[in-house]
């Protein structure tokens, strides 16, 4: 770990760790609302906000997402939320993708579809990574 | 714990492979009257190949045999399009406009790849005279005519008139005959939509009796991504009354109407247009076309007629049935620049009847396409067969860019053709090898 752990909550994640994974917590749902907001008005703007808030999410998930995955190899525990994290930040990858097309196509049927999926899949992430194991001995 | 990292590599890898398609498709016939419109293929990521620059290091384009083409002039600053002065004289307008603001990531993204196909020279803002008094093909002259512009392109010449389109609006010099600075300032005969120029290039001809200048307006979007609030007036041809500077919409849904030309034969108004991206490698091909008044061609609502843009929303079905299609298809992406009628039986031969398009080359297409100057046969005004390469050699062997043509103007004085080449900042000049000639 790059800082020395503060004290906290035996298992829970790091403070830095944990204010990475709030922003595809946040950022990912914002996406999913701008979607929709577009969808119903038309309004290019609407996926502007949502293309850059997707964009967001993954630039700050990709650190959580590597923290994660290198905890789960290191140690037994949060494999679960290393899993979700990793296909939330696939979803979001790909959703990015959908976004950079032009009008309609940039959300439609498939970019909404997308978002939904990563913003169910963060917050499980995230529900899985806030949660301190019981026991609380892992790391 | 090895298989999540596994698992995730692999399937970015398998992604970015997999969506992106391979941006080629069987070889279509996609130039003449009739092109073969394959079916849309929007792909995740849009097929991109930029061929990246490289000098031309003594080597020069390709031209038929013949032909023997020199470079008039080098060193310039992005030269766009030329015209040819009554006493030989040759002008070239240099400049890059645009600075639309990029709205979203994607635009920081494409707008990096392709600025790979680019040199990073800044825009002259200027008009540069040329002189080759000893017609040798090479300028001894060179000459900064009219300084301080704002990404001038079009040029017209109409009696002692002048007309420099910048990016923002038209202007007029006064002009005598083997002048070569102007001094005076530009009146401006009208202002033209300047904000934001996603397509900023604006494209000027004067009608045959001199009564009227026509501005081709690019739109704002490949189709609409910017909003339909930014498109007020764009994607159109303009009819400007020369006297009185008012303007009226010629004809419309033209997505970049890029280069303008008068037919010889017709008198008619004719132009080059560039077509919309990421569709797939083989939509939409750009066109040439006469341009109707109070005709409308589809953009951004549909393409080549009545081929529906799902892309655009609402969509309006309404428009779709009043678009026209275009006369003469080029191919697909290979983003036409350039048009030049010939007059006075051009060249000969074959070429004595037609027009040459400069292609400045694709980059929505893993296949390069375009890079190249074409010749397209006409008869009794209309075109009459396939269109032919006339000067090549732009990609190198190594698939680098030696050069991009942009404007190409014939000039029936010295019965040459001029190229303007915006990656080498030359233009060339072709031109039928002499009896007896060396080369």
């Amino acid at each position: 770990m790059p800082l020395a752990p503060p004290p906290r909550a035996p298992g829970a994640l790091h403070p830095l760790h944990a204010m990475l994974l709030a922003f595809p917590v946040a950022l990912f749902p914002g996406t999913l609302l701008a979607d929709v907001t577009y969808l119903n008005s038309s309004e290019m703007q609407w996926s502007n906000f949502a293309a850059w808030l997707n964009a967001g999410a993954l630039l700050f998930g990709a650190p959580a997402l590597l923290w994660a995955v290198i905890s789960a190899v290191r140690g037994p525990g949060r494999r679960a939320y290393a899993l979700l994290l990793a296909a939330t930040w696939i979803a979001g990858l790909v959703n990015a993708f959908q976004h950079s097309r032009d009008g309609w196509s940039s959300v439609g049927t498939t970019g909404l579809a997308l978002s939904i999926l990563s913003t169910v899949l963060v917050l499980a992430a995230g529900w899985a990574g806030y949660s301190v194991p019981r026991g609380g001995r892992l790391a | 714990m090895m298989h999540v990292r596994t698992f995730a590599a692999a399937t970015t890898l398998a992604l970015v492979l997999g969506l992106s398609g391979c941006g080629k498709g069987p070889d279509l016939d996609q130039t003449g009257p009739r092109p073969t419109l394959p079916g849309q293929d929007e792909t995740l990521l849009p097929p991109m190949k930029i061929a990246r620059p490289a000098g031309w290091d003594g080597a020069m384009p390709t031209v038929p045999q013949g032909f023997t083409i020199t470079p008039l002039a080098t060193g310039l600053k992005i030269p766009r399009q030329m015209l040819v002065l009554p006493n030989g004289d040759v002008l070239v307008a240099e400049g890059l406009g645009g600075g639309a603001p990029k709205l979203r990531p994607k635009d920081l993204i494409a707008g990096y790849i392709k600025s790979l196909g680019k040199t990073g020279t800044k825009g002259g803002n200027r008009v540069t005279l040329l002189r080759d008094a000893d017609g040798d093909g090479r300028a001894e002259l060179k000459s900064v005519l009219i300084d301080n512009l704002d990404a001038p392109y079009g040029l017209a010449l109409v009696g002692g008139d002048l007309y420099v389109a910048n990016q923002g609006a038209l202007l007029r010099f006064p002009y005598r005959p083997g002048q070569t600075r102007i001094d005076a300032p530009g009146v401006e005969v009208t202002k033209l939509p300047a904000k934001p120029n996603h397509h900023w290039t604006k494209s000027l001809a004067a009608s045959a009796d001199g009564s009227k200048l026509y501005v081709g307006i690019g739109s704002n979007s490949n189709v609409g991504e910017r909003g339909m609030a930014v498109e007020e007036e764009r994607a159109v041809v303009w009819e400007i009354d020369r006297a009185s500077g008012a303007h009226r919409t010629y004809a419309s849904g033209i997505r970049n109407p890029t280069a303008l030309a008068i037919n010889p034969a017709t008198q008619a108004l004719w132009a080059v247009a560039n077509e919309r991206d990421e569709l797939g490698a083989q939509l939409v091909p750009d066109y040439l076309t006469s341009v109707r008044p109070g005709a409308f061609y589809g953009w951004p609502y549909s393409y080549w007629g009545d081929h529906v843009d799902p892309r655009v929303h609402p969509q309006k079905p309404e428009m779709v049935r009043k678009a026209i299609a275009p006369d003469y298809a080029l191919g697909s992406h290979v983003a036409a620049l350039g048009l030049s009628f010939v007059t006075g039986g051009g060249f000969g031969g074959g070429y004595s009847d037609g027009a040459f398009v400069g292609e400045h080359g694709s980059w929505n297409r893993q296949d390069l396409a375009g890079y190249k100057v074409v010749w397209i046969p006409f008869t009794n005004g209309r075109p009459n067969g396939k269109p032919q390469d006339f000067v090549t050699g732009f990609i190198g062997k190594d698939g680098k860019a030696r050069g991009r043509p942009v404007g190409v103007t014939y000039n029936a004085l010295d019965r040459t053709l001029l190229v303007a080449d915006d990656l080498s900042n030359t233009v060339w000049r072709i031109a039928p090898t002499p009896r007896g000639g060396t080369r």
